[in-house]
C-alpha cells in the first residue's frame, strides 16, 4: 500500500497547522462562521444535527492495521468509541468537539491519513472496487491509478472551486463493484482488441435528486492518457458547469443539457491541447506507485482444516457461502466482514471491533483491509486454512454475521439521526428490516438482494440503484418512505422505478416484507434473483403486494 | 386576514461542541428545550433572531423553530426538532444520555 513521501507528509502537516490556526481564530472571534465554514469543510468538518462530524478519507477504501488502530484510537479519544463507515468508503466521527479536531487531524497525519477534500466543491476521495488487488476476475489492480488520481486532484489549483462536488470511481474488473456508472467520472478497466489494458471512461452519472446513469465518453482510453483525459473532463466541466443553480450544477446536468457529443468534442479538444504537457513523468510516477501495491507473497498451504470445518460446522459453512468471494491466488479467499449484524447500525464499528479487525488483518490477511461502499470491511487476502480461526475470532466480537449480499446487508445513510440535510430517518428502518427478515428466517431463501435506504433526496444511501430502494421524505411534518424497484448499481446499471405512494414510518417494514413474500411467490426457481424476477414480471405483482389487487391490475393493464 | 403566527423558539448549535442550544428569555443559551423562550409574536421573534445571530462567538446557525407550550415548558413540534432535542434513535447519545443519568 502507498506510503507518504516527504512531500505528502509536509503537505498534510502544513494543512493541519493551518487548520489549527483557523480554529483558534474562530474561537477567539477573529473569524466569523461565514468565513470559517468553507475552511472547515475543506478539512472534512461538518456541523450536523447534534454535533460536529469529521469525515476522514480512506483513499480507495484501503487500510492497513496501523491505520485502522489509529481510527480506533480517534474513536476512543475524541468520540464515543465508534466510527461510521460510509458509502464512499470513508469513516465519519459523529461527536468531535471543535477544539479537538486539529489534534485528530494530527493523529491521522501520524499514519498517513487526512480529511482533505472530503467535502466542498472539489474532487472527492477516489473510490474503487473493494476487492481490488484480490479479485479473480480483475484485469489489474486499479489502486495505483486511484492513488495517482488522489495525488493529482489533492489541492489541484484549477479544481478547488468547481461548480459542485466531483466524484471519481475506478474498477480494474469488468464486473462493476464500484458503481462507476453513478459517478461524475467512472473508470472501468477493459482490454482492447490487441489485448492491451485501458479504461472505458464513463461521464455524467450520479444519483441525488436527478439520477442519471453515466454515459460512455470513450470506449477505450490507454492508461498513459488517463490523467490528461480526466483533467480535460474536469476542465471542460469547470467552465461549462452551471453555477447559477446548485441543483443543476453537477456534471450529470452539464452532460444532459449539452449532450454527450458536444461534451466529447470539447473534452477531446482540451485533451489534445494539454496532452503534450504530460511528458511521461506521470507514468514514471505511476510506476513508482505501482511498486508499492505489489501483491503480497501468497503462501502455499493445504486446505484440510478449511474442508473439515466446512463439512462439519453449519455456521461456518453458511458464513463461507455468503461472505467469501473468489480470490485470484490459489488457496486464498476474499472475506467480507459484515458490519450489518441484525439490529445494529449499518456501517458502524466499535473501537474494539476495529482493533480486532486490525489484529486479524495483521495475522491472517497480509496486513490489508478494505472498506466497501456497501459499508462492510473486507479482508482481501486470507488463506483458506486460516478461515476457521478467523471466523471464530470474528464471531466472538459480533462480526460473524453471514448476510453479505442478502436482505439484511442494507446500505443506509446516517439519515435524520445525525445528518442536518436529512428529511427522515434511515438507520432505524434498516435495523427493523434486518430484525424482521432475521425473525422470519427468510433471507437465505430470498437470496441475493440489495436494499438501499436514503434519508433524503441527495441519495447517499444509493437508493436509486437498490433492487429495493427506500427514500425517506418529510410529508407535511411526518416521515414518509417511497419505494423504488429494479435499481442496479453494477455494469448493467439502472435507476429504480417508484412503486407508487409512500409509506409511513410504521408501515415501511411490513411493506418490504410483502415485497419479499411476493418475490418468493413469483420467482420461477430459487436461482432466479429478485432483480431477475422483477425484470421478467414487471411492477404489477409487487404493486398488488404493496397496495392491493386494484393497483396491481392497473399496473398490469398499463 | 393574516395567518395566525405559530409560536417559535430560537435554536442553534454551540460553537465548541456543536450541541443543540435554545435561547432563553433571560438571554442565556440553554441545552434544555423546556427552558427556551416561547415567542408568540412575529415581530418579537424577528428581533430575538437578530439578537441571537449577533452571538456568533458562542453559537452557530440560529433559526426559528416551531414550538408549543407544554407541561414543563416549550416542546418541539416537528419531528426534526424532536430528534434535535433528544439525540439519535440508534444509541442513547446526545441529550438523552444526560437525561438517563439524571
Amino acid at each position: 500500500m502507498y506510503t507518504y513521501n516527504e512531500f505528502d507528509e509536509a503537505f498534510v502537516r502544513s494543512r493541519v497547522a493551518q487548520f489549527r490556526g483557523q480554529v483558534e481564530r474562530r474561537l477567539d472571534g477573529s473569524l466569523t462562521e461565514e468565513e470559517f465554514r468553507p475552511l472547515r469543510l475543506m478539512n472534512g468538518l461538518y456541523l450536523q444535527l447534534h454535533a460536529y462530524m469529521l469525515r476522514v478519507a480512506i483513499p480507495y477504501g484501503t487500510l492497513d492495521s496501523a491505520k485502522l488502530r489509529q481510527l480506533a484510537y480517534l474513536a476512543d479519544t475524541y468520540d464515543k468509541g465508534y466510527g461510521h463507515f460510509t458509502t464512499r468508503q470513508n469513516i465519519q466521527y459523529n461527536w468531535p468537539k471543535l477544539d479537538d479536531v486539529p489534534d485528530m487531524l494530527d493523529a491521522l497525519a501520524d499514519v498517513g491519513m487526512h480529511a482533505i477534500q472530503t467535502s466542498g466543491n472539489t474532487i472527492r476521495n477516489v473510490t474503487s472496487d473493494h476487492f481490488a488487488g484480490a479479485a479473480a476476475d480483475e484485469i489489474a489492480d486499479p489502486r495505483p491509478v486511484a492513488e495517482l488520481l488522489r495525488q493529482w486532484s489533492t489541492d489541484h489549483p484549477e479544481f478547488q472551486f468547481l461548480p459542485r462536488k466531483f466524484k471519481i470511481a475506478i474498477t480494474g474488473s469488468p464486473t462493476d463493484r464500484a458503481v462507476t456508472k453513478a459517478h461524475d467520472i467512472g473508470l472501468r478497466m477493459v482490454r482492447n482488441d490487441a489485448g492491451e489494458a485501458g479504461f472505458e471512461v464513463i461521464v455524467g452519472g450520479g444519483l441525488g435528486r436527478t439520477p442519471m446513469v453515466g454515459k460512455v465518453i470513450r470506449d477505450f482510453l490507454p492508461q498513459a492518457d488517463l490523467l490528461p483525459y480526466c483533467e480535460a473532463i474536469v476542465s471542460v466541466y469547470n467552465l461549462l458547469g452551471r453555477r447559477d443553480n446548485k441543483y443543476k450544477a453537477r456534471i450529470k446536468i452539464t452532460v444532459h443539457e449539452n449532450g454527450l457529443d458536444k461534451i466529447r468534442d470539447l473534452v477531446e479538444a482540451r485533451f489534445a491541447e494539454i496532452r503534450p504537457a504530460f511528458s511521461g513523468i506521470d507514468q514514471e510516477h505511476l510506476a513508482a506507485i505501482e511498486a508499492q501495491f505489489a501483491a503480497p507473497a501468497f503462501k502455499q498451504a493445504d486446505t484440510e482444516a478449511f474442508d473439515k470445518a466446512y463439512d462439519t460446522d453449519p455456521v461456518f459453512r453458511s458464513w463461507v457461502d455468503t461472505n467469501l468471494t473468489a480470490h485470484k491466488a490459489e488457496g486464498y479467499a476474499i472475506v467480507t466482514v459484515s458490519l450489518k449484524a441484525h439490529g445494529e447500525t449499518p456501517g458502524d464499528a466499535t473501537s474494539a471491533q476495529m482493533r480486532l479487525l486490525a489484529d486479524l488483518a495483521a495475522k491472517y490477511a497480509h496486513d490489508e483491509l478494505r472498506i466497501s461502499h456497501e459499508q462492510n470491511v473486507v479482508l482481501p487476502h486470507v488463506h483458506k486454512s486460516d478461515l476457521p480461526a478467523l471466523h471464530a475470532a470474528l464471531r466472538s466480537a459480533g462480526l460473524g454475521t453471514a448476510n453479505v449480499g442478502l436482505a439484511s446487508d442494507i446500505i443506509a445513510c446516517p439519515g435524520m439521526d445525525y445528518c442536518a440535510l436529512a428529511t427522515a430517518r434511515s438507520i432505524p428502518v434498516a435495523q427493523k428490516i434486518a430484525e424482521r427478515v432475521d425473525a422470519l428466517k427468510i433471507e437465505h431463501e430470498v437470496g441475493a438482494l440489495k436494499i438501499k435506504i436514503s434519508g433524503c433526496i441527495n441519495a447517499c444511501g444509493h437508493h436509486h440503484v437498490g433492487h429495493i430502494g427506500i427514500l425517506g421524505l418529510d410529508r407535511a411534518g411526518v416521515e414518509n418512505y417511497q419505494i423504488t424497484l429494479g435499481g442496479d448499481g453494477t455494469e448493467t446499471a439502472a435507476i429504480g422505478t417508484r412503486t407508487g405512494p409512500g409509506f409511513a414510518y410504521d408501515e415501511i417494514v411490513p411493506a418490504i416484507e410483502r415485497l419479499l413474500l411476493a418475490y418468493l411467490e413469483e420467482r420461477l426457481s430459487a436461482e432466479e434473483t429478485f432483480l431477475e424476477t422483477y425484470r421478467r414480471v414487471g411492477m404489477a405483482p409487487f404493486k398488488t403486494a404493496l397496495y392491493g389487487e386494484e393497483q396491481g391490475s392497473r399496473a398490469r393493464a398499463a | 386576514m393574516s395567518r395566525k403566527f405559530t409560536p417559535k423558539v430560537i435554536t442553534a448549535n454551540d460553537l465548541r461542541d456543536g450541541d443543540v442550544v435554545y435561547l432563553t428569555a433571560d438571554d442565556r443559551w440553554s441545552r434544555d428545550h423546556a427552558e427556551a423562550e416561547l415567542i408568540e409574536d412575529e415581530a418579537h421573534a424577528e428581533i430575538r433572531l437578530i439578537d441571537a445571530s449577533r452571538q456568533g462567538d458562542i453559537i452557530v446557525g440560529a433559526y426559528l423553530a416551531d414550538a408549543r407550550s407544554g407541561a414543563n415548558g416549550p416542546e418541539p413540534v416537528h419531528f426534526r426538532e424532536v430528534f434535535r432535542a433528544k439525540g439519535p434513535s440508534n444509541y442513547r447519545h446526545g441529550k438523552q444520555a444526560f437525561e438517563a443519568r439524571a
